[in-house]
């Protein structure tokens, strides 16, 4: 176990040095000048080129990158042009919120896929999987922003059952039981699509696991039918759906963009967006950069979840 | 069919036994992806006409008219904050989505499809350097990705469809290159080489027309991603920019007004929906339609009993006796397609307490069907057992509720499989898998189970056995993990052991060591042992009795002794000639010609007949029935053979 640990993290070096050499190359493949972007279409010529020496911009591309590197391993990010603060400063203040909210996201995606699959799956061709297999394809057809807007609509407008967006209320809000208030409709939209896609795999898993001898074994034991499709069936199908359930952290926190533009979410998505629409390149990248590094670092869990669930993987 | 039937009856393992769903199961998955297509070419339709319907100016604003609910005069769906009408822009808008997302699609599979074919086709290190490439975008969530390119271009619906388009390559070049590298590796492609055609030829003429489905079904899934992902980034307002509106676009400016009129989002929205839907029915429609597996129903699960359904009960048992196993008249079928395939048609076994019986046949005779009837475990669907008894101690197992059935699975009978590898769960230690069995039927404690576990496991003479309580299945041999089986068989001291090919899978040392634990455990715990095998010689070495099986019948039974010395069917005679024998001239096995028949297409008289070297006419007129032949023997068959051994 140990051992397969110290091979994971080894191998996430290279991973995370290429991650930072699509983000620094993107931004600097930018067509035009990046200074006179930042600064608009009439600044001196002066002010783009001290621009362009504080960025480094004047230097080969190489250079550029290291030194980036080198700025990014002591916590530097750059400075946000539109608000003027540290990049990282900003990217880490905001980090706590979209936490939460994939987070609470990946979590509902795991436990309602997981089990929508698995009762489809001993119930297959039953009514209750007929039911599942197109609540699924209503789920993976559905654009999270519009389910978001729907949401509101219904439970924030309609019923005044939740609050329409934020985080916290602006007067008395704070503490545990608003957080949960404001975040149940967002975590339930951002994890929609996900729960389609681990209900299908799941059951796709668990028809798979159903058919293999040592479930004939179990029954051949005179176990009961809910051991045999908990202890025996899902024990084996789980350790196949972990890879995709950290597979789906990629669209939770990418549809984080959406859902957090639409509950107006104080996290990194509504930061991006805001960012992108400013031309705010180097806030862009930090956003982008802290994402993905979330993202890698998921699937490392997931990779070291399913060494510690499967012995055969541990050796 | 044309000819003789050469397929082997049923056998027990494998994808290829499982049920079929009902025919309306696949009749409402066509009706579903029909009508998911049907949508589709609706609105697809309705978007090309947007320019000659007679609709308002989609971008003509009018104060006057602003968020007027559906159903308003002259608005069949009402207007939107400027007053523009709602109905001509869903149709404007839906045009623009669908051709972005078509474009869109078009270029990521080009280029995709380009750098697949050419990764697959060249190998070696370009195909390195551009799969190492894909991989690292592919580690990238890309939506991500997607609004970094965004930043990158700036905002935009071209930048937009650039920017979906580019994430999408890495996906088409991994499917395209993964089926050409196993199309360049194919005979005909070398073919083209040596007739003369030049690289550029060959990738055009050869792998291209062999690679274009793959595309096609990868584009198609790819296409409501690609509608979903233009109208998310166009509802932030990095896509289409006003006055031009794509469906995201006018679901971002319905935001502004979800609190006082909710109609403006829900439309477009509804709209996206219903076109990501429709292609997600056609896709999945067209690929069941092309799964063969699912046609066959093998993706069906077993239940957790097989199914009984005897529409004629044998008469109430005469039995010898009520102890013991008695298996009376059984019948198990398997439904597959159409075909119904009666794998075991009407067998009688008696097994008394302590008695060991041989159940002999080739592969697809049905004795391994045979065995897992009687614990029920026959997977089902598609098999279901439909006549007969199988009465242990005077009860019916047939007749049991599952509850039951599972309290005497495991402790009164129970059953070794054939494949030690597989019979076994691969995640549980096997002191918990034989803890387990043990406290399926007795009240015993967690700490008392282990210790039983441990003496089981040294009653099975498992090398280490206390050490072994926490290994993994995957760290014993075969023969190891079939002594564990074993042990897990015997751990409630069951009346009735069935062993189905138990020592098949093994090598012939390890084979002879598991045979005599076999005899001596069961023994030694006073179980009755059912006995399966192919191989003549092994069952006769073990065995009191042995009772042959063709075609789902017996033909031949008889104590073991005198059955193998003078076999009385032309079968069992055949089986003893396969065997090797040291003191037979030439020392050559002699097979039986032919092979068994399908279950489905038995010949009207004897099973054995096409195949038999003492065929008479009669043999072809009707079924034949099992009668006395001597002492304590039973033979199915017209013309035996004199009481005497072959030579």
């Amino acid at each position: 176990m140990i051992a397969v640990a110290a091979r994971r993290l080894l191998a996430l070096g290279p991973v995370l040095l290429g991650l930072t050499a699509i983000v620094f190359l993107m931004m600097a493949l930018i067509p035009g000048d990046p200074a006179t972007a930042i600064l608009g279409a009439y600044a001196t010529p002066e002010n783009v080129a001290r621009l362009n020496a504080e960025l480094g911009l004047d230097r080969p591309l190489a250079e550029q990158y290291l030194l980036w590197l080198g700025n990014l391993a002591q916590g530097d990010l750059g400075r946000s042009v539109s608000l003027n603060r540290p990049v990282a400063a900003e990217v880490f203040g905001r980090l706590g919120a979209t936490a939460i909210l994939a987070g609470s996201a990946l979590l509902l995606c795991a436990l309602f896929g997981l089990a929508a699959g698995t009762v489809s799956a001993v119930r297959q061709f039953g009514w209750t999987d007929r039911i599942v297999t197109l609540a699924v394809l209503v789920g993976l057809s559905t654009p999270a922003f519009w389910l978001g807007l729907l949401l509101i609509a219904l439970f924030a407008v309609q019923l005044k059952w939740l609050p329409a967006s934020g985080m916290y209320a602006i007067y008395g809000g704070g503490g545990v039981a608003d957080l949960a208030a404001h975040l149940l409709l967002p975590a339930v939209t951002l994890a929609l699509v996900a729960t389609g896609v681990v209900a299908r795999l799941t059951r796709a898993a668990m028809l798979e696991v159903l058919r293999q001898d040592y479930i004939r074994t179990a029954r051949a034991k005179g176990l009961r039918e809910v051991r045999v499709i908990w202890r025996h069936a899902f024990r084996a199908a789980i350790v196949a759906v972990i890879p995709v359930i950290a597979t789906q952290a990629g669209f939770v926190l990418g549809g984080a963009v959406y859902v957090e533009t639409v509950f107006q979410w104080p996290g990194l998505g509504r930061m991006l967006v805001e960012a992108i629409a400013a031309r705010d390149i180097l806030l862009v990248q930090g956003g982008v950069l802290v994402l993905a590094g979330g993202y890698v670092l998921v699937n490392l869990a997931a990779d070291l979840l399913q060494a510690a669930l499967d012995p055969r993987i541990a050796r | 069919m044309t000819q003789r039937p050469t397929i082997r009856g049923p056998a027990i393992r494998g994808p290829k036994t499982a049920g079929r769903p009902g025919t309306f199961q696949l009749l409402l998955g066509n009706r579903l992806a029909a009508g998911g297509l049907a949508v589709l070419a609706l609105v697809a339709l309705a978007a090309l006409l947007a320019p000659v319907l007679p609709l308002a100016n989609p971008a003509a604003t009018a104060l006057a008219d602003r968020l007027l609910p559906p159903g308003s005069p002259g608005h069949l769906l009402g207007t939107d904050q400027l007053g523009r009408d709602l109905l001509s822009r869903l149709l404007w808008g839906t045009r623009l989505s669908l051709a972005v997302a078509l474009a869109a699609t078009l270029v990521a599979g080009f280029l995709g499809s380009l750098t697949g074919l050419l990764a697959g086709y060249l190998g070696g290190a370009a195909d390195g350097v551009l799969m190492r490439l894909t991989d690292l975008v592919m580690a990238f969530p890309y939506i991500l990705l997607a609004l970094g390119i965004v930043a990158v271009l700036g905002p935009g619906l071209f930048n937009a469809l650039l920017a979906i388009a580019a994430v999408n390559v890495p996906f088409f070049a991994r499917t395209v290159r993964g089926v050409t590298l196993g199309l360049a590796r194919r005979d005909f492609v070398a073919a083209a080489r040596l007739a003369g055609a030049g690289p550029a030829t060959r990738l055009a003429a050869e792998i291209l027309p062999n690679v274009a489905p793959t595309i096609a079904i990868a584009m198609s899934t790819t296409f409501g991603w690609m509608i979903l992902e233009t109208a998310g980034l166009s509802f932030l307002g990095l896509g289409a920019q006003p006055p031009l509106a794509d469906l995201g676009a006018m679901l971002g400016e319905g935001r502004k007004v979800v609190f006082t009129a909710p109609h403006v989002c829900i439309v477009p929205g509804l709209m996206i929906f219903v076109i990501v839907m429709a292609i997600n029915l056609a896709g999945d429609g067209v690929r069941d339609a092309l799964d063969p597996r699912l046609r066959s129903g093998a993706a069906a699960r077993p239940e957790a009993a097989t199914r009984v359904h005897r529409p004629q009960m044998p008469d109430p048992p005469a039995p010898d006796g009520d102890d013991g196993l008695q298996v009376q008249g059984l019948r198990t079928e398997f439904r597959l397609g159409g075909r119904i395939l009666p794998a075991v048609a009407g067998v009688d076994l008696a097994l008394r307490p302590g008695e060991r019986l041989g159940l002999v046949g080739e592969s697809g005779s049905g004795k391994s069907v045979t065995a897992h009837s009687l614990l029920r475990l026959v997977p089902s669907p598609p098999g279901r057992i439909t006549g007969g008894r199988v009465l242990l101690d005077g009860r019916d197992l047939l007749g049991l509720g599952l509850g039951a059935l599972q309290a005497l699975r495991g402790s009164r009978i129970a059953i070794v499989f054939q494949d030690p590898m597989g019979s076994l769960h691969p995640l549980h230690r096997i002191g918990d898998q034989l803890a387990e069995a043990i406290r399926a039927h007795q009240p015993l404690g967690r700490r008392a189970a282990r210790a039983r576990a441990a003496a089981l496991l040294a009653q099975v003479r498992l090398p280490g056995a206390a050490g072994r309580l926490d290994a993994w299945p995957h760290e014993l041999s075969g023969g190891m993990r079939q002594r564990v089986a074993i042990a897990m068989a015997l751990a409630n001291t069951p009346r009735v052991l069935v062993a189905d090919e138990a020592t098949t899978a093994l090598d012939v040392t390890v084979q002879a060591q598991i045979l005599a634990l076999l005899r001596d455990r069961a023994g030694a715990g006073g179980a009755a042992l059912l006995f399966i095998s192919h191989d003549l010689a092994l069952v006769g070495g073990l065995c009191d009795r042995i009772a042959v099986l063709y075609a789902g019948r017996i033909v031949e039974s008889g104590p073991a002794a005198a059955l193998l010395r003078a076999p009385a069917h032309p079968y069992t005679a055949g089986l003893l000639d396969c065997l090797p024998q040291r003191d037979r001239p030439g020392g050559a096995a002699a097979p039986i010609p032919g092979l068994p028949p399908a279950p489905d297409t038995l010949p009207p008289g004897c099973a054995f007949a096409p195949r038999c070297p003492r065929r008479q006419p009669a043999c072809e007129q009707g079924p034949v029935a099992l009668h006395a032949a001597g002492a304590d023997r039973q033979v199915r068959c017209l013309f035996p053979l004199p009481g005497e051994a072959p030579t």
